[in-house]
């Protein structure tokens, strides 16, 4: 019980300090469509700086610039293709959370696809291959299989 | 034919696997840190900052061009910057490198100061981005940075990290004086 509590108490003292974190910067929107587009961008928009954060989640000045680039744009009536490739063609592809289809990342995309492919056709070929042709006995082996079954079947009758 | 397709068969996954494990091995060795700029080939974007000596003087795009010359991002808070600035002095000093320095969110105009006064300036022009601008346009995401332009104002590489003679005679220069042959 004492434990639960104290896990409680941690788990509490978290998200309190992540809402006060939250609350250190504000951004007014015009209409809600605005703000929607807002967050989606900043999910989706990583920072250079901080790599493997989106801007939304790092704290540094450069997210923060970024952040204020795209609230700016958003509110001047941006869509999410402008912002995205006004990114682009500063930061690079590397900057969306979504890589491109191109001659560089063909094998992000179609790589899962492929091994799933290569392995359901190996397991397809296994199966076939073991399925294929009936057993010919030679005569020695013949003698060998009637004398077993024969041993089996009058321990059975016992 | 038989045992050269089980051969095969086998060998395939085992080739694969030599492969992707090559792959993985180079990952090891490559710096994430170091992003392809998006703006090789391209001219250097346009703008309107202030001097960082004289606040009345506003620099504009017209600055660059003319000849081969470096763009390099610098601030007083960046600890590589302090490491860098000797090696800017040396290229001025001994080569006469033309070079544009682009300070990047300073703390104050006057700290800027205060650090070119005290360990010298190797800037011919200096730019004061103190909300950066120009280095939002420029895909700067960390100083020091330097850009390598041609006559033309086309940025032609750009190096994140500082300069120093390594850099310089490996990667930097090359680009530089390949510049004037053209």
């Amino acid at each position: 019980m004492r434990i639960l509590a104290f896990v409680l108490s941690i788990l509490v003292s978290i998200s309190i300090l992540g809402a006060v974190q939250a609350q250190g910067e504000f951004y007014a929107f015009e209409t809600a469509a605005q703000e929607r587009l807002y967050n989606k961008l900043s999910k989706e928009l990583r920072c250079p700086k901080c790599q493997n954060q989106s801007i939304s989640d790092s704290d540094a000045p450069l997210a923060e610039d970024m952040r204020k680039k795209v609230h700016e744009m958003v509110l001047a009536g941006a869509s999410y293709n402008e912002v995205v490739d006004f990114m682009k063609a500063r930061y690079g592809d590397f900057v969306h959370y979504r890589p491109p289809v191109n001659a560089s990342t063909i094998i992000l995309w179609v790589g899962p696809l492929l091994v799933a492919l290569i392995g359901m056709l190996f397991i397809f070929g296994l199966v076939r291959g073991q399925k294929k042709g009936d057993v010919v006995l030679t005569a020695d082996e013949e003698a060998k299989l009637a004398a077993a079954l024969n041993k089996h079947s009058q321990k059975g009758s016992n | 034919m038989n045992s050269k397709l089980r051969l095969l068969v086998f060998l395939t996954p085992m080739l694969l696997f030599i492969g992707l494990g090559g792959f993985l091995l180079t990952g090891l060795f490559s710096d994430p840190t170091e992003l392809d700029s998006a703006l090789i080939g391209k001219p250097v974007p346009n703008f309107e900052l202030p001097d960082l000596y004289n606040p009345d003087r506003t620099h504009t795009q017209s600055i660059i061009g003319g000849k081969p010359m470096l763009i390099n991002v610098w601030a007083t808070w960046c600890p590589t910057c302090y490491q860098e600035h000797s090696f800017l002095n040396e290229l001025l000093a001994t080569k006469d490198i033309y070079i544009i320095g682009l300070n990047y969110k300073d703390d104050s105009r006057a700290a800027a100061m205060n650090w070119l006064q005290d360990l010298g300036d190797p800037y011919q022009i200096n730019l004061f981005d103190f909300s950066g601008l120009l280095a939002l346009d420029l895909g700067v995401y960390g100083a020091p940075e330097t850009f390598v332009v041609d006559s033309k104002g086309i940025i032609r590489y750009r190096h994140v990290g500082d300069l120093n003679a390594r850099v310089w005679r490996e990667k930097v220069g090359p680009v530089y004086y390949s510049l004037f042959d053209q």
